[in-house]
């Protein structure tokens, strides 16, 4: 509720007259002049609107139309293709239900919805996030994790696991090569002790 | 009500010896996971859902609350201390605790704020056992309308309760209703959606995708959120507070406690929104509003509190209805239901030991916490210096390697795997996974509801209606449904007419 008053604050803003843009812009130039100090100090005495909207500005920008339309549009498929193998499973009367015909109920409002969503969400809105180059991370992370399902059954888990916490360490997350190696290892030995020797489990391993 | 008996057996259950140890690793963990920043409760409870098939269910599930409350009091500190709130629950409290400590007065407010909790629980607690026969009683008599009525208004106000667009949540949510249709159907034993899959035949578990949407969804995603560097936290000195800060505070515990109580009952309520509303009614009551966001005591006070409060209570509907009211007591129903408890108004008949174990642990994990929360402050504050980087991997293993452990099959792991980055896209697309689940949990109670109500009622959706229950309930439902519609078209003629006074409206509400 709050967040949506705040968007549509924002939104008006520049709506009345140039004088509310124009002083917007000349604070938006005067926070880099006036230094870091400065903002560090501003930054502290904010009152809890300000804090609210300085929040908001850090946040990653809400995704946009484009996802929007992409994002419905396959929700949309999923619905249709669902309620047409729901028609399959036969839908029945409502006195005498058949398999199909809940699924195709569900299927129904999910393909409803995405039009609906596909409509009133066309200029973006202010829900999703964008993806930005830190998404990447996110990927290499899937990555990882499908490469340890993958290697698991062959290898144990142990290498893959030293493996996957020294690419999250070192590349995801920036840490040195020593900590990320030492503390790889020591993540893995401690799994091992719980996970093996502790609660005796049959997850696959190598020593 | 005139047998407090299995009230007292129940504490005989809390005091078992592996329940009292499972209760205090619960709230220990809870503390911990709402001081780091990153992974909510709902997540925790998720990843650690392995854990729990090797204990008795009143074990598992106390452990499981204990995380759930715990993070209220851990999601404290950090706010406090670092304005970073460690929980969703506990944004407001940054508003006037971070201004407290900057005042010198960081332990009066954490001083506060664990009081509060202590309170707000307990009263909550209070309010459980009594309500929650009561509840379960009424709900004696419902039949299948009533229960199909019940869960469809329970998934809607889930969805549009949660933030972000409420089309999408309804979206999520039907997907997670479709999701449980797969596998064999209950009534005639067709196949639905299986592909001629055989492992597909009895159905899509729930646990892996519970584990991939909340756990490796989140962790995905916090790889990617750069958290900003844990500032050197501010020296804690003095956690008890003064009697004239508890005179001050008064007021707002037991209103937050009552708001709490009673917002963490609704569906789709819960913690969060509970905080919220609680400061917004102490800044309301209060003489001089102008003190908020300058270190007024109360609003810390009243919203730590409320959010305690609710999240205690907000069992009521899963314990008594089968009805989980947020996404966190939909990962409790899953594990309830993994363990082959039912939950629903038959449960305090037929299982007291597990309903006032449950309810009497939350006593304990209270004390409990209360002792961490003000002694022990230091050490948690300690956990912050633990890098991100280091954490990610962790969390990750420990999901991979405990959804192994389910039914020893790598299968299961791939799922995790497969549903986390779901997870993580639908975040990215604007989709709440909370919803999903939350359906995937009721869906195969609804339609089972829902075809048997047709079944008695002879295939006439208008009988629905003539049920006084399921009537009111139904109405609720396409209020609540078109509500935002009808809410926007008015809101879009009101600003038409006249822009510039409703800019001023919207200055004053924020």
């Amino acid at each position: 509720m709050k967040h949506k008053a705040k968007g549509a604050a924002t939104e008006t803003a520049p709506g009345p007259g140039g004088t509310a843009a124009a002083s917007g812009a000349a604070a938006g130039v005067s926070g880099p002049q006036g230094g870091t100090d400065v903002e560090a100090v501003a930054d502290e005495e904010l009152t809890p609107e300000e804090l609210a909207a300085r929040w908001e500005e850090d946040a990653a920008p809400p995704a946009g139309p484009q996802a929007n339309f992409w994002a419905s549009l396959v929700t949309l498929a999923i619905g249709i293709a669902a309620m047409v193998l729901s028609v399959q499973l036969d839908l029945g009367t409502p006195a005498e239900p058949r398999p199909g015909m809940w699924p195709f109920l569900v299927s129904l409002v999910i393909a409803v919805l995405s039009v609906t969503q596909l409509v009133v969400g066309r200029r973006g809105g202010r829900d999703g996030e964008k993806f930005s180059k830190l998404s990447w991370l996110a990927a290499v992370g899937f990555a990882t994790l499908l490469a340890l399902v993958a290697l698991m059954p062959l290898l144990g888990f142990e290498i893959p696991a030293v493996l996957l916490c020294f690419v999250w360490m070192k590349i995801l997350g920036g840490e040195s090569w020593r900590s990320s190696i030492l503390y790889s290892l020591i993540i893995v030995a401690a799994f091992y002790a719980i996970f093996i020797l502790g609660l005796q489990t049959t997850i696959p391993h190598l020593f | 009500m005139d047998s407090l008996q299995p009230v007292l057996d129940g504490f005989g259950v809390v005091l078992d010896p592996t329940n009292l140890l499972y209760c205090l690793i619960g709230v220990v963990i809870g503390m911990l996971i709402g001081v780091l920043p990153g992974l909510g409760p709902a997540a925790t409870i998720a990843i650690l859902l392995p854990l729990t098939y090797g204990v008795e269910p009143v074990t598992a599930i106390i452990m499981l609350a204990g995380i759930f409350y715990g993070a209220q009091y851990g999601g404290t500190i950090t706010s406090v201390l670092l304005r970073l709130p460690g929980e969703a629950s506990s944004v407001v409290t940054v508003f006037d605790g971070y201004v407290m400590a900057k005042q010198g007065r960081a332990g009066t407010a954490l001083g506060i704020a664990a009081i509060g909790s202590f309170i707000g629980g307990t009263v909550s607690i209070i309010g459980l056992t009594f309500l929650a026969p009561v509840v379960a009683g009424f709900a004696l008599d419902f039949g299948p309308p009533e229960y199909t009525a019940l869960a469809l208004l329970g998934i809607l106000l889930v969805a549009t309760i949660s933030g972000g667009s409420k089309i999408k949540a309804l979206i999520a949510a039907a997907f997670g209703l479709l999701l449980a249709t797969t596998g064999r159907d209950i009534f005639t034993g067709a196949e639905r959606f299986t592909f001629g899959n055989l492992g597909m035949a009895d159905g899509i578990d729930f646990v892996p995708i519970a584990m991939g949407l909340f756990g490796v969804g989140e962790i995905l995603y916090n790889l990617e959120e750069r958290h900003r560097a844990a500032a050197v936290p501010v020296k804690v000195a003095n956690v008890w507070p003064s009697r004239a800060d508890l005179k001050q505070s008064t007021g707002a515990i037991g209103r937050g406690s009552v708001l709490g109580f009673f917002l963490g009952i609704l569906p789709g309520g819960g913690a969060t929104i509970s905080s919220m509303a609680a400061y917004a009614v102490e800044k309301k009551r209060a003489k001089d509003p102008s003190r908020f966001g300058r270190g007024a005591v109360e609003g810390v006070a009243g919203p730590e509190t409320a959010n305690n409060a609710a999240a205690t209570s907000s069992f009521i509907p899963l314990l008594t209805l089968g009805i989980p009211a947020n996404a966190t007591m939909a990962i409790i129903f899953g594990a309830l239901l993994i363990q082959g408890v039912t939950p629903g108004p038959q449960l305090i008949a037929n299982d007291p030991e597990l309903f006032w174990g449950v309810v009497n642990s939350m006593y304990i994990g209270n004390i409990l916490l209360l002792i961490m929360a003000i002694p022990l402050v230091g050490v948690f504050v300690r956990i912050l210096r633990v890098r991100g980087a280091i954490l990610a991997p962790i969390t990750a293993l420990i999901t991979l390697l405990g959804s192994y452990t389910i039914r020893n099959s790598m299968f299961d792991v791939l799922l995790v795997v497969i549903f986390g980055a779901v997870g993580y896209l639908m975040k990215k697309f604007g989709f709440e996974p909370g919803p999903l689940v939350l359906a995937f949990v009721l869906g195969s109670l609804l339609e089972s509801n829902l075809r048997r109500s047709l079944l008695v009622l002879g295939g006439d959706v208008g009988g629905f209606f003539t049920r006084p229950i399921s009537a009111t309930l139904l109405v609720i439902f396409v209020v609540v449904a078109l509500w935002p519609m009808v809410k926007a078209a008015f809101d879009r003629r009101k600003s038409s007419r006249h822009e510039t006074s409703d800019n001023q409206e919207v200055k004053e509400n924020a």
